[in-house]
């Protein structure tokens, strides 16, 4: 390929970088979590989680990230992190909250890394 | 003839968002970022822009991965504001300039940007963030806006360079319209941040400063970064900076800086730069 701008699958900083095929393989996760936007499926969802599962067809697996609130796990399964962001909404887990997660840190723990932690 | 007279580079961070509509503009944690857009916002209403350009991304308020398209550009009357999972913000609605937005689409398509047509867009913090630090919203926006979104969530994403091309054709295409129109043009997100795996949160301060002193001086040393060069720089999500670009390709060679400030509270270095044409 001329103008090669990443190594396919390559990772920075240890993350995966969001491509075509992470987004084909979350594309259930994600369309689930895009309908999210919309206040009557965050009802739907709050009212029965696994009926709003089985609506976007989520296997097995993804099913039990989703129970888990296994967020590093849905990312690694093709959850693009602005899309999870709204499922996070739902489930009472922000950014920080997930980025702590993600770090192996408490929420405090890593509040605590931050310039200003007042600023969130 | 239009003109573009000025040029934003900025910081879209949704919790700036929240802490406007808290109230929380004046605490401690928050003043050093919005003190610095008071000038700002003087200075934009002593130049009256009648229309901002808007470059931001989508963060899953209005586009899904069922059909993606690299550059979308709004073509109406007006742009809902989007509920992005936590209900629809308590801000003035969009208005747009349809008659600018379908000479910028017909001139972009014939200068080979093969853009998406947008007649509904539905904008969210990408572009309202932005659109709040820059201006006053009383009943209305003083200004008409145009938003492009740009892809930098699904790679393939535009090159940097593309980016900066794109801006090139937006001036060409101002510079061609019929009526006499002053334009703004803001190119928005960054800087570093990292929202996934263990390096959650990290920064890169020094390079961020060396892109606000870049994107001022030297852009095309900007422009010839690779993806994968930039999101060594600035984390995987720092690369919406490319977006900074588009803005920078707008502007002339001639165009002086104005406001500058860098904060950066809690995992993405919030950047501003301003720049604007000799007259």
């Amino acid at each position: 390929m001329t103008n090669q701008q990443l190594a396919v699958g390559a990772k920075v900083a240890d993350s995966d970088v969001f491509d075509l095929a992470m987004s084909w393989r979350g594309y259930r996760i994600n369309k689930m979590c895009s309908a999210l936007s919309q206040a009557h499926n965050r009802e739907a969802y709050r009212q029965d989680e696994e009926v709003f599962m089985d609506r976007f067809a989520l296997t097995g697996h993804e099913k039990d990230l989703v129970r888990a609130r296994d967020f590093g796990g849905l990312l690694a399964g093709g959850a693009n992190i602005y899309f999870l962001l709204k499922l996070g909404v739902v489930t009472g887990n922000g950014l920080y909250k997930m980025g702590a997660a993600m770090r192996g840190e408490t929420y405090e723990q890593f509040l605590a890394t931050r310039n200003d932690s007042g600023a969130t | 003839m239009g003109r573009i007279i000025a040029g934003i580079g900025t910081s879209h961070v949704p919790s700036i968002g929240g802490a406007y509509d808290r109230g929380k503009a004046g605490s401690a944690s928050w003043k050093p970022l919005f003190d610095a857009y008071v000038p700002v916002r003087q200075w934009l209403k002593d130049l009256k822009p009648d229309i901002a350009i808007m470059v931001y991304n989508d963060h899953g308020a209005d586009f899904f991965f069922d059909k993606y398209p690299t550059f979308a550009v709004g073509c109406a009357d007006s742009y809902a504001i989007a509920d992005e999972g936590f209900g629809v913000r308590p801000l003035p609605a969009i208005s747009g300039d349809l008659a600018f937005s379908q000479h910028l689409c017909r001139s972009l398509v014939y200068d080979e940007f093969d853009i998406t047509v947008c007649q509904e867009m539905r904008v969210e913090h990408g572009f309202l963030v932005p659109m709040h630090l820059c201006f006053e919203p009383g009943a209305s926006w003083p200004v008409a806006s145009v938003p492009i979104a740009v892809n930098v969530l699904q790679h393939p994403l535009p090159t940097a360079r593309r980016c900066y091309r794109l801006g090139q054709a937006i001036r060409r295409a101002v510079d061609a319209y019929e009526r006499d129109v002053r334009v703004a043009i803001i190119g928005t997100g960054g800087m570093s941040h990292q929202l996934t795996g263990r390096n959650f949160g990290q920064m890169h301060r020094d390079n961020d400063l060396d892109f606000l002193d870049r994107i001022e001086t030297d852009p095309e040393s900007l422009a010839r970064l690779t993806h994968g060069t930039l999101m060594q720089m600035f984390g995987v999500e720092g690369i919406e900076l490319i977006m900074w670009l588009v803005m920078r390709g707008a502007l002339s060679g001639a165009a002086r800086r104005v406001h500058r400030n860098y904060y950066a509270p809690m995992t993405t270095g919030m950047g501003l730069v301003t720049l604007e044409e000799q007259s």
